[in-house]
């Protein structure tokens, strides 16, 4: 779909986070995600038919859409992890779809990602999971990096769990050892995939909390993908609707609440 | 005459009919076989080449190594070792009862000991190992593909070529000469056991007997060959495993599918190495 096709609201600008504006103090400049017309199909099926969107530096963009429609693939383009058919990546400025692996990875430093399903490595124990980013990229001591790590655990409310297997916790503890880890290089964005999917309301309130306290305090560009309206009114500053590989509609909740769009408001009633 | 029952012209008419009819399916099925293995094939080329370039890149991940030298070496050693004891001391018996019918039972020792050497002790080595460890990597693997382990891996920046294929396939290379030593020694040791408890015999003159005539080379090519098992094994469990699809069923398919392969690829290894170590070492 072409930009002019897709419904951007026009106060868009204004539902931007300030507070996590201001705490970044605009060190980069320009937006932290740029997508433009990105197409992207697995064989004959069409999953991303002409994808665009901005997410600026302490912004909060939630992806939501029905099942199969392309959210989590989009993640896993920003990260580089599946490329793109056509179209164009920017993280900082920086077209990614062309990039080698060494340069790829050097972008992929600057990003975290928490998967679905939390990913944690089975065979490593909480600590050497939030340590796996700083054991390959810095140059820390191993005391430093117990340090960070303990320092990271402790954000997330996991300190205290350091030699327990992944295996050993719940949903919502893996997903905080995930965030922990994905923040482990201090990321300039960070990408979320149904960060509350499968837990209990109680606990997805918990990781929404989480989630904008980590927000307000590292100032990042987020990503977040859910079919949770609740967990995006929440965490969001703008949410963007995906509907047949297209962006049907990108803007506040508010907006979204507001519009005569029958798909939208179909998608709110049925989900909200 | 009753019209149920064909007379058997009649078979051989139906039977050349039905031929005639599948045989376009007949062939489809088979160019898709052939097809679906020429893919596979192509894909295996494609990930050795992935590794190679991975290994050459910087990060050596020596902790990994040492961890896989670990899971695949040491924990493999006793299940080797008692492969190796259980087909010396079969061979010894087997080969006893044989030797003796010719007048030739002086020559247990240096048959046992050349047999395990030079044959047994790799193959039982490398089948054994590609059960245990091909198994492993493929279902290790093949789990961490679906539950988007290797995904966090590579989106961390860290190449999971180098990571997880690279560093199971080499220590698979250093390690299956290692335990084919042990398998080897284990299986003359049992040799030795089997025979003295039919006839006591010392293990000094057991050995004395048994390596008479052999050179560092009857060990060397044998021991050596294993290597290229091992690099079979490894290639093939990670190859299996990191394409793994479709949940936990994909990942039972990655696992047996990962011994099937490397234990028939091992065999014909075995096979084409034998023939060229005959040609260029004997």
């Amino acid at each position: 779909m072409m930009r002019s096709e897709q419904e951007v609201l026009p106060a868009v600008e204004e539902s931007v986070n300030t507070h996590a504006i201001e705490i970044s103090g605009g060190k980069r400049d320009g937006p932290a995600v740029i997508l433009r017309d990105l197409h992207k199909s697995f064989g004959s099926q069409i999953v991303l038919d002409g994808i665009d969107l901005t997410v600026e530096n302490g912004e909060t963009l939630a992806v939501l859409g029905r099942s199969g429609t392309g959210k989590s693939v989009l993640l896993k383009l920003i990260i580089g992890l599946q490329k793109p058919n056509s179209g164009s990546i920017s993280i900082h400025g920086q077209e990614i779809s062309t990039l080698q692996l060494d340069a790829l990875n050097e972008i992929r430093k600057k990003m975290g990602f928490l998967f679905q399903q939390a990913a944690l490595y089975d065979s490593l124990t909480v600590e050497q999971n939030v340590a796996f980013p700083l054991t390959r990229h810095t140059n820390m001591t191993e005391p430093e990096q117990r340090d960070r790590v303990k320092e990271l655990l402790a954000e997330v409310g996991m300190e205290g769990n350091l030699k327990k297997m992944p295996s050993d916790l719940s949903g919502g503890m893996q997903k905080r050892v995930g965030l922990a880890r994905a923040l482990a290089l201090d990321p300039g964005i960070l990408l979320l995939d149904e960060p509350t999917a499968g837990l209990d309301p109680i606990t997805s309130g918990e990781i929404d909390e989480l989630i904008l306290k980590l927000q307000a305090e590292h100032a990042m560009a987020s990503i977040v993908v859910t079919h949770d309206l609740q967990s995006a009114k929440t965490i969001a500053d703008r949410l963007a609707l995906l509907h047949k590989g297209k962006v049907q509609i990108e803007g506040s909740f508010k907006q979204l609440e507001e519009s005569d769009n029958a798909f939208v408001a179909e998608f709110l009633k049925r989900d909200y | 005459m009753n019209p149920n029952v064909r007379t058997p012209h009649q078979w051989n008419s139906l039977d050349a009919g039905q031929v005639a009819e599948s045989s376009p399916s007949i062939l489809i099925f088979v160019w898709s076989v052939l097809n679906q293995f020429l893919e596979w094939f192509g894909n295996l080329g494609l990930f050795a080449w992935q590794v190679m370039r991975a290994a050459v890149r910087r990060t050596f991940e020596g902790r990994e190594l040492i961890r896989q030298l670990d899971e695949i070496g040491s924990k493999s050693l006793p299940l080797v070792a008692l492969a190796g004891a259980a087909i010396g001391a079969v061979l010894s018996l087997e080969s006893r009862s044989s030797l003796v019918r010719f007048g030739a039972k002086s020559m247990l020792p240096a048959a046992l000991v050349y047999s395990i050497i030079h044959e047994t002790g790799p193959i039982v080595t490398g089948l054994v190992v590609s059960g245990r460890v091909g198994a492993g990597i493929g279902a290790e693997l093949g789990s961490m593909k679906v539950t988007e382990q290797i995904d966090a891996i590579e989106a961390s920046g860290v190449n999971p070529y180098k990571f997880l294929a690279f560093t199971r396939i080499v220590a698979c290379i250093l390690m299956l000469p290692l335990l084919t030593l042990a398998a080897d020694f284990c299986g003359v040791l049992f040799g030795w056991v089997a025979e003295t408890l039919v006839e006591p015999v010392s293990f000094l003159r057991f050995i004395n007997q048994g390596f008479v005539g052999t050179t560092f080379s009857d060990f060397l090519a044998p021991t050596l060959r294993t290597a290229v098992f091992g690099l079979i094994i490894g290639m093939i469990g990670c190859f299996q495993g990191m394409r793994t699809r479709g949940g936990t069923a994909g990942v039972g398919f990655s696992a047996t599918s990962s011994v099937v392969l490397s234990s028939l690829f091992v065999i014909l290894a075995d096979v084409i190495l034998v023939k060229f170590i005959l040609v260029f070492f004997s």
